[in-house]
């Protein structure tokens, strides 16, 4: 008998290739549930690909402009978004790192303004694709890690 | 060149010309800086000098700067006075000041805070230290110092010595250094070094850069620049006094230096350069802070436009 563990799904938007374990971090990064109320939201985790394990997010009925989508190339460089009108996949493309990060990392310097209490959202500038290498618009501090970053 | 409106936040906001340009300005400065010729070129103009950490030099100069050219100041030395202390954000207070002035120099204690108020302010905004990151305007008043004293900047061989690591001086000097072409050396003891990024920025750029721990090898240095290794960076108090004893500059460490050497300090020092050289032509440092004047009346003409 034919299993299925997550169905596909008629119209949306899947996200695919995601590093298994970072799923729920994306729908954090991309602030879904908050901004998409109506849309059914189905999660894969730990799932066998042909080049081993990896994390999907479905969700239905919800075209995501690739660009709001970009944000996660920062925990999942190699993912695609597949853009699906009944049943068929009409666009598919890879993440790429934006030029700029807004209101995603947090600053790794204590004493940058940006961790004050003034009225500005975190912002990075992207210094390198690959490696990935970004630095604070304001205290002008890299990261080391950035996915513990993560806000 | 236009400079009218612009933030002075970095000196990597500035190319090698603009550089040279605000150093000409400021040359053209010096006999009003130093009461000779009266000017009333900023006369009508507004300064606000929002100073929310200690400083002598930064903010008295400014002050004088803006003050010798005819122009008005405003502001205050200690947050405690001002609504800071009643939990305003410093966004708020910016555009507070902002609707009193026609420039704003600030000093603040968190890195980014002039970035941050550039975003806010629709007057210029000049940083006079943020935290431990920028510090364009003394940065600007060394290079002008180096060229006063030697002539010129490039083909000087320049020595950085002591904290180099946290010393936030010293980081955009070491760059502003290379934009010039300058070879350096980096003396610091081990603990303090120059960050790796950098030494290798200025390499890229294409300098030479030495790397050393004791002041044993000044024959070929044209300029020793001395920072202030500070005792709080030391967990054991004995290390720190070995540290520091064995940075400091006297008259008998210079026995064996190029005797043409050019001293200089950013101040305040403690004790690493001994008051015995204050009177040898080589102390150029009170002459360096002479000079933040007419370099801060420089910045503060062009970008208001007055001077183009």
């Amino acid at each position: 008998m034919k299993e299925l563990r997550v169905q596909p799904i008629k119209d949306g938007t899947v996200i695919d290739h995601i590093p298994p374990g970072n799923a729920l971090k994306v729908l954090h990064i991309l602030g879904m549930g908050l901004t998409l109320p109506d849309s059914v939201i189905s999660i894969a985790i730990n799932v066998r690909g042909k080049r081993g394990k990896k994390d999907i997010v479905k969700i239905e009925n919800r075209e995501l402009d690739p660009r709001e989508v970009d944000k996660i190339a920062l925990i999942a460089p190699n993912a695609t978004i597949n853009i699906i009108r009944n049943y068929e996949v009409v666009e598919k493309r890879r993440v790429e790192v934006p030029d700029e990060i807004v209101g995603i990392v947090k600053c790794s310097n204590p004493n940058c303004i940006s961790n004050g209490k003034e009225p500005v959202e975190t912002k990075f500038i992207v210094k390198s694709r690959n490696p990935l290498k970004i630095k604070c618009y304001y205290c002008e501090r890299e990261p080391e890690d950035i996915s513990s970053q993560i806000i | 060149m236009n400079f009218k409106g612009r933030d002075v936040i970095s000196i990597k906001d500035f190319s090698r010309e603009e550089i040279l340009h605000i150093l000409d300005v400021a040359q053209k400065m010096i006999p009003i800086a130093e009461g000779k010729e009266k000017s009333d070129l900023l006369h009508g103009y507004i300064m606000a000098s929002l100073f929310f950490e200690p400083s002598t030099r930064t903010r008295l100069s400014f002050e004088t700067a803006m003050k010798r050219l005819g122009g008005n100041v405003i502001g205050f030395a200690r947050p405690g006075t001002t609504s800071m202390k009643k939990g305003e954000t410093l966004a708020d207070t910016i555009r507070t000041a902002e609707s009193y002035c026609d420039v704003i120099v600030m000093r603040h204690p968190q890195e980014g805070s002039a970035r941050m108020a550039a975003d806010f302010a629709t007057v210029p905004i000049i940083n006079g230290g943020d935290g431990a990151g920028h510090h364009p305007t003394q940065c600007l008043l060394d290079l002008f110092t180096i060229k006063r004293e030697k002539g010129k900047i490039e083909g000087n061989k320049v020595a950085l010595v002591g904290d180099l690591k946290y010393g936030r001086t010293v980081h955009s000097l070491a760059y502003a250094l290379a934009l010039f072409g300058v070879d350096m050396k980096f003396i610091s003891p081990p603990e303090l070094q120059m960050p790796k990024e950098v030494v290798e920025e200025c390499m890229e750029m294409g300098v030479s850069i030495n790397i050393e721990d004791s002041l044993n090898n000044l024959k070929d240095v044209d300029v020793l620049y001395v920072t202030r290794i500070q005792k709080e960076r030391f967990p054991d108090p004995e290390e720190y006094k070995k540290v520091a004893g064995s940075y400091k500059i006297d008259r008998n460490l210079l026995k064996n230096a190029n005797k043409n050497i050019t001293i200089m300090h950013p101040l305040p020092r403690v004790d690493e350069i001994s008051p015995d050289l204050d009177s040898t032509p080589n102390a150029a440092y009170f002459r360096q802070t002479f000079n933040g004047v007419p370099v801060r009346m420089a910045l503060l003409s062009l970008v208001l436009g007055v001077v183009k």
